[in-house]
């Protein structure tokens, strides 16, 4: 075990990396799952080492294969990527328990092992896109993740789920190609990959115009894989028409990485001085932000199908960390990376709650669920603390959310932005109302017989989930502490 | 002595409101009744000074912390719970009454909170729970109230954590004391707080949603909610001036609605907003005589008007859901028992003299004249008058007098007639003799309520208005409308001027909400154009769409970064 402990960053990536062609090979759904749960636990296993770690001796480097950095490729753990690979290991980890039963359902018997070698595969192109130390590793994880979403995605049972695929196909390629590109303008201008070599050279260039062009591309890039208004057309169709287990799994988490690299870039490799102070971020940031906050939750009221509606909700909840991050405070990156922690709980256990409505009736549109509250109380039970959750309750992790937001912007003086803040969370309480109302107080639509609760295997993880965002309401120490380090370590502007 | 208590008092009912979904029968009445009573015992164990802190997120909060005004609402909140309980143990609704659990140990919570963190946890939990007390009387009309309810609440909550984030960034302390209306964020916290006191321009969610809920609901709902509000105005806000108007309007807005009101427990809601009024106004006066008058009158309110509505209540259930004035009467030959506690109920809230309710208000009335506030204190003697006509003699005289509404209904079963035997008891227990009540108050008393002077005073006052109700009745019903008694009122006292402004306030009123409500649904079309599912921001667009956004954010970042 001793031996095995230095190469943990190694391990993190790895291990689900190599389980994905094993569940490729097992060539049954029962066996691959077997296999992706167990390398899904031990990456969280390993986060939470990591996390340990980092929170108490500072950050690690790997170099990988032995190679010295700047030119081998290395992999950085400090407390901000070690709390994303927490949250992505996690939620991993606990959609997979969930997906057993429901892939089961979802996905015709020959193509389950298919499935969950796409997703060994997503949830390492995401660990790496989050540990890596190395610019055009970045590019590669993304990739990987980006890819294998893709056919998760396809996986839909409606033919709508190809069209959603194809669309964010394309428009992923975009994002990950401006990406590539503002690196390669980087690699251009310094020689170097290694971010840590990329942030010492950067501030004597950096009024020359490739390296505007390069933050340029980046931050839109990036923008576009965290679904950022009004570039998030995407993401409604494809979190509506997944399969509900990769719903759960992207909603949480992949959304989650590219504001986690928006991050490390604009404060590790630009600095914060560069990126806000002589770019002006906050303005290009801050507009789009605000928008978002209240368009998303327009939008979510408004819509016909659950599913969409919480995938508009996550367009709205982006801006709020998009805001967090605009205001390029400690607080305000504190407040971000929580929120990226909660939201993530918070989404993972509505869509797993989604999933469960989903297998019993085979629907999610609001005028199918009607009624159905009384009929599957615990999934009920889960819809609620997770929706009181989103609205920001205390005792909730939502609430903690709030509380630090609200605390970032009066910090930076922006009375305004909390009125807006107050004023869209009136709107979150709309439609998470309409979602209680359709499941509680609706008479059920004719026809439909009686229902069953969902299955345990699927019914545990969802209130797993639901738990965590109670859990994490009333226990604050972990994502408060490996937030105040991570938001410490990124406004030093130095690197790790 | 009791051995101290160093968890929150609240604890109990929460267990109590977790293990009542999984009993039935006997077993669940005990629990139900024994969780109130230990609460009550675990109020009077909460020693003087913090005795509970904890730590969440990075501050140390002071889960409980103990003095005399935290154990004075921690008492009327715990022995309303119980009544309550009591008279709400034939409700078929199992969601009602652990609801009402966690609501009431919410008001306890926030009675014993020493920070304004673990305050405004409790306060939020009011009101998720006092919504599920809303909901369980089931059907549309009581869920549509319900979410205009939560709407506010939440609203009020928003303001009110902004304003504590903003104190506590500026201060760098959580703890929860006095505070002065000298910034942005301290007004936030005062209009957090006043939003649930009833205070305009939010006064209407309370008549809105409190008729709304089940027969027993509506008696726990008109406890605590408001008395909070009063609770954290006295502890954050004593002498802040600016509740004196906002007290006063609370006052006659309450008169006047409830007298055009023919809902009967409708009518108590609104007369909820009066009192509160009443409250508002001592603690805005903010003499030791006038707190006191403030924290006693929400002691004394709290027991009357839950008396008031539990004959309501009983005359709703035994009718099986007869609420309109108009279609009652004649009761009290066939309910006696129930018209009896009505009328108690109704004496003590016009504060008639060896009833409950002269014993506190008195205090408030006495505070204004001590500081020559002449106005106030004019204001607060034709309050009592009014309150008189709407409450004191409206309600009873509509519901089990008047005119042989063709009904005969019984009495209702015993531990209804029970609980509202024992709040009737505390109304004129406490009206005789006041000294225990007195003597749990935040300030040493030194008041005497029975001088000759108060006593004849409400007397001539509570007379010559009850002679002038009955003076008006042939005309009211002629019409069956209601107007002609708030033309009394503001007849006799501030001639026609106030009578114009009130009407007109009224139709002002009205106007505003439909026109409001007709931009609302232009406004919610709107959005719906461009939000809805084929709506431009949430159609399903082509992808070369996107892509163009994509550019376009692109060029745009350039452009800044060059």
């Amino acid at each position: 075990m001793n031996a095995l402990l230095p190469h943990l960053p190694a391990l993190q990536v790895v291990v689900p990396l190599v389980a994905a062609p094993l569940c490729l090979l097992a060539g049954r759904g029962g066996l691959a799952w077997i296999i992706a749960f167990l390398a899904a636990a031990a990456a969280t296993v390993t986060a939470a080492i990591l996390a340990y770690q980092t929170l108490h001796n500072g950050p690690i480097s790997y170099e990988m294969g032995g190679w010295a950095p700047p030119w081998g490729i290395e992999y950085v753990v400090d407390t901000a990527n070690a709390f994303i690979l927490l949250l992505v290991a996690g939620i991993a980890t606990v959609v997979l328990l969930f997906c057993y039963t429901s892939v089961g359902k979802e996905i015709r018997a020959g193509r389950q092992h298919l499935f969950y070698c796409m997703y060994t595969l997503c949830l390492t192109g995401l660990l790496g896109i989050a540990i890596t130390g190395d610019a055009f590793n970045v590019f590669v994880f993304l990739e990987i993740s980006s890819l294998s979403s893709y056919a998760l995605i396809a996986m839909g049972g409606q033919r709508k789920a190809l069209t959603a695929a194809f669309q964010y196909l394309v428009v992923g390629t975009i994002g990950a190609t401006f990406f590539l590109i503002g690196v390669g303008l980087l690699y251009m201008m310094t020689g170097t990959l290694n971010m840590a070599d990329l942030a010492t050279r950067i501030p004597a260039i950096q009024d020359s115009r490739p390296v505007l062009a390069a933050f340029a591309f980046i931050t839109v890039g990036l923008a576009l894989k965290a679904a950022l208004f009004p570039l998030h057309l995407w993401l409604p169709n494809a979190y509506a028409f997944a399969p509900s287990g990769v719903s759960a799994f992207i909603a949480a988490t992949a959304t989650k990485v590219s504001l986690y690299v928006l991050l490390r870039f604009t404060f590790t490799v630009f600095g914060a001085d560069i990126a806000f102070r002589n770019l002006s971020l906050n303005l290009v940031l801050l507009l789009p932000a605000v928008i978002a906050m209240f368009a998303g939750s327009f939008s979510a009221i408004f819509q016909r199908d659950i599913k969409r509606m919480l995938a508009y909700s996550s367009v709205a909840q982006i801006g709020y960390i998009t805001l967090a991050i605009a205001l390029a405070s400690h607080a305000g990156i504190q407040a971000a990376m929580i929120h990226i922690f909660n939201h993530g709980l918070m989404k993972a256990a509505l869509f797993c709650a989604m999933g469960c409505i989903f297998y019993r009736i085979g629907s999610t549109r609001i005028d199918q669920i009607a009624g159905l509250g009384r009929e599957m109380p615990w999934t009920f039970a889960a819809i609620a603390a997770a929706g009181l959750s989103l609205l920001g309750v205390p005792l909730t992790a939502g609430f903690i959310s709030k509380w630090y937001l609200v605390q970032a912007a009066l910090q930076s003086d922006m009375w305004w932005l909390v009125v807006l803040i107050a004023v869209s969370s009136m709107l979150a309480l709309v439609y998470v109302w309409r979602l209680v109302e359709a499941l509680y107080f609706k008479e059920p639509p004719p026809g439909r017989g009686t229902v069953a609760e969902a299955p345990l295997s699927m019914l545990l993880p969802t209130l797993l989930l639901a738990g965590a965002n109670i859990y994490f309401g009333l226990d604050t120490r972990l994502p408060i502490e490996m937030t105040d380090s991570a938001a410490t370590l990124l406004l030093r502007g130095q690197v790790w | 002595m009791i051995e101290a208590v160093h968890f929150p008092p609240a604890l109990i009912l929460f267990a109590g409101a977790f293990l009542l979904p999984f009993l039935r029968g006997t077993p669940r009445h005990a629990i139900a009744l024994a969780a109130p009573l230990l609460t009550l015992w675990a109020v009077w164990g909460v020693p003087d000074g913090v005795a509970l802190g904890l730590p969440f997120m990075e501050y140390q909060l002071q889960v409980v912390e103990g003095d005399r005004l935290s154990r004075l609402f921690g008492t009327i909140f715990t022995i309303m719970a119980f009544t309550g309980t009591l008279f709400s143990l034939r409700q078929g609704s199992r969601l009602e009454l652990p609801s009402a659990f966690v609501y009431a140990g919410g008001a306890v919570g926030v009675t014993f909170a020493g920070d304004m963190i673990t305050m405004f946890i409790f306060w939020e939990l009011m009101a998720v729970a006092s919504t599920a007390v809303i909901w369980s009387q089931g059907g549309a009309t009581a869920y549509r109230a319900s979410m205009r309810y939560v709407l506010v609440h939440l609203f009020g909550g928003v303001v009110l954590m902004a304003g504590i984030v903003g104190v506590v960034a500026q201060t760098g302390s959580i703890e929860f004391g006095p505070m002065q209306t000298d910034s942005l964020a301290t007004w936030l916290i005062l209009i957090g707080f006043l939003v649930n006191a009833g205070a305009p321009p939010f006064s209407a969610w309370l008549p809105d949603a409190y008729p709304e809920a089940s027969w027993s609901g509506t008696v726990f709902l008109s406890a605590f909610t408001t008395k909070t509000a009063v609770y954290v105005l006295l502890r954050g806000f004593p002498g802040a001036e600016i509740l004196i108007p906002i007290g006063s309007y609370m006052i006659f807005y309450g008169i006047i609605y409830a007298l055009l009101e023919n809902d009967m427990r409708r009518i108590l809601s609104y007369s909820i907003i009066n009192q509160v009024g009443f409250m508002v106004v001592g603690i805005g006066i903010g003499t030791e005589l006038t707190l006191n008058g403030a924290a006693a009158h929400a002691f004394t309110h709290i027991i009357y008007k839950a008396l008031l509505l539990m004959s309501a209540g009983s005359v709703l259930l035994m009718s099986g859901g007869v609420r309109r004035c108009t279609d009652l009467g004649g009761l009290f030959k066939t309910m006696p028992y129930t018209a009896t506690m009505g009328i108690i109920g109704a004496l003590a809230i016009s504060s008639f003299p060896f009833t409950s309710g002269f014993i506190s208000k008195s205090m408030i009335a006495q505070g204004a004249a001590d500081q020559r506030m002449f106005w106030v204190w004019m204001g607060l003697a034709a309050a009592s008058a009014g309150v008189f006509l709407h409450a004191g003699i409206k309600y009873p005289w509509y519901v089990f007098f008047q005119k042989d509404s063709g009904l005969r209904l019984q009495d209702p079963p015993l531990s209804m007639k029970l609980s509202m035997g024992l709040f009737a008891f505390l109304c004129i227990g406490l009206g005789v003799n006041p000294e225990p009540l007195y003597a749990i108050l935040p300030y040493p008393v030194d008041y005497v309520p029975y001088t000759t002077g108060h006593v004849v005073t409400m007397l001539q006052l509570l007379l010559f208005s009850g002679l002038a109700f009955f003076i008006m009745l042939p005309y009211m019903k002629r019409t069956l409308t209601i107007t002609l008694d708030f033309d009394w009122l503001y007849r006799k006292l501030f001639r026609i001027a106030a009578r114009e402004a009130a009407e007109r306030s009224a139709t002002a009123h009205t106007a505003a909400f439909e026109d409001a409500e007709k931009r609302l649904a232009q406004l919610i079309a709107r959005i719906f154009r461009t939000h809805g599912p084929h709506g431009i921001l949430a159609r399903t667009w082509p992808t070369g769409s996107m892509v163009l956004w994509a550019a376009v954010l692109l060029a745009v970042s350039l452009l800044i970064y060059y």
